[in-house]
């Protein structure tokens, strides 16, 4: 079932600060969404209205045009699986927190959740209190992935995995997504990695929406464009620079040239290198210091 | 595994390109799914989904419902054509840029050619 999410002139404030300033934004169903930001953009707090757990100052969430704050409807569709998990009793056993998990889901995916366990090597005799960070993420992971909710949603869910273990979650957020389309949002600030998962991206920043795109055209949409000074700043002359470096007489230009076949080809033919942006350095140029004054 | 001089779904219809000139792939053979791709790269199934729309509307793959993609009968062809026209501009362009770096005159690059072609394109 295909779970669109509309978030609907969204604030959030805190007694001194806002977090969220009247997001709008509407993720469509059955894709890998990935949420960016910066530490303290308002990732979390998005998240967390999205999936019904905060009540915001302002405007409304809706899942496939239900309210989702205090829903039960809404809510059962939905897994948000936090980086602090929401049981803290450090006394009960992995075990217990899956079997409590696994009656609450009608959705649990047993086998899922075992073979898991097994890649992300967690011991489930093991009382919460005594894993590691690593593991405790695991343990999310493992959660979010076998409750297999129509709408999933991870927030820096890799933090404290180790580089093995994170290929494990985004190998299975994958395979399980091409086995069960579902909608998925993953909300990260270490981009690199994860970037070819998402198909749609969304970035906020200072708690205003930043834009929201298709991977693959956010990634066309910029080229890092190098040569000669001068044939660069003639190609670019006409184009919106995102950052400039300088080796001797050698320039390189991030620009939002579009990265078409012809504006490739005359630009090749003119001497230069052209290459796409990644995700991480057009994240980094559009929410980086400076990029609040444009 | 990508370089990063290209989008990802650029270089997918690449080598899918790739394998058709080189006779990995033949007219109607059925090529690898979305998913398959999607696996073995680790990439959004939408985006190897773009590379093979592009594909399929320049007529170098065509779709059958519900089984999967194809090379269309045309394609080598089309293909062979295609590529010829850019040959100048994207091979034999940096090779003679390249022998003017270090010197080389036309003769010496087709001497050197000749010496290492192999035979059956001689």
């Amino acid at each position: 079932m295909s779970m669109d999410i509309q978030v609907s002139s969204v604030g959030v404030e805190f007694s001194d600060t806002v977090a969220l300033d009247g997001i709008d934004l509407s993720l469509a169903g059955d894709r890998i969404h990935g949420l960016l930001g910066r530490n303290g953009a308002g990732k979390s707090t998005l998240l967390s209205v999205m999936a019904g757990f905060r009540k915001p100052t302002a405007g409304e969430v809706f899942l496939d045009g239900m309210p989702v704050f205090e829903n039960p409807n809404a809510m059962s569709q939905m897994c948000l699986i936090r980086e602090v998990p929401d049981t803290l009793d450090a006394s009960e056993k992995v075990s217990e927190t899956l079997a409590l998990t696994r009656r609450m889901r009608p959705s649990w995916d047993e086998t899922l959740a075992r073979d898991l366990l097994d890649r992300l090597d967690l011991d489930t005799g093991k009382k919460l209190g005594s894993l590691s960070r690593g593991k405790r993420a695991a343990l999310g992971v493992v959660i979010g992935m076998a409750t297999r909710a129509p709408v999933t949603m991870f927030d820096e869910s890799y933090l404290g995995l180790d580089a093995p273990s994170r290929y494990v979650f985004y190998g299975a957020v994958l395979a399980d997504f091409m086995e069960r389309p579902r909608t998925f949002v993953i909300s990260t600030h270490l981009i690199e990695e994860v970037a070819s998962l998402f198909e749609e991206v969304t970035i906020i920043h200072r708690g205003r929406l930043l834009l929201q795109e298709s991977a693959d055209e956010l990634t066309e949409s910029g080229a890092e464009v190098v040569g000669p000074a001068d044939i660069v700043d003639r190609f670019v002359a006409d184009h919106t620079i995102l950052a400039s470096r300088s080796l001797g007489s050698t320039k390189a230009v991030t620009t939002t040239a579009p990265l078409d076949e012809t504006w490739r080809r005359s630009a090749r033919e003119g001497g230069l290198e052209v290459r796409p942006v990644p995700l991480q350095d057009l994240f980094i140029h559009l929410t980086g210091r400076g990029a609040d004054d444009g | 595994m990508f370089d990063e001089d290209k989008p990802i779904y650029r270089q997918i219809a690449e080598g899918i390109e790739r394998d058709i000139l080189t006779g990995v792939l033949d007219a109607d053979e059925k090529v690898m799914s979305t998913n398959e791709y999607a696996a073995f790269y680790r990439i959004n199934p939408a985006t190897v989904g773009k590379a093979f729309q592009q594909l399929v509307d320049r007529g170098v793959l065509y779709k059958r419902r519900g089984i999967g993609m194809f090379v269309d009968a045309g394609a080598l062809e089309l293909l062979r054509k295609e590529h010829r026209r850019r040959f100048p501009a994207d091979i034999i362009g940096p090779l003679l840029a390249e022998a003017r770096a270090i010197g080389l005159s036309v003769g010496e690059v087709i001497e050197e050619i000749e010496r290492i072609a192999p035979k059956e394109i001689q």
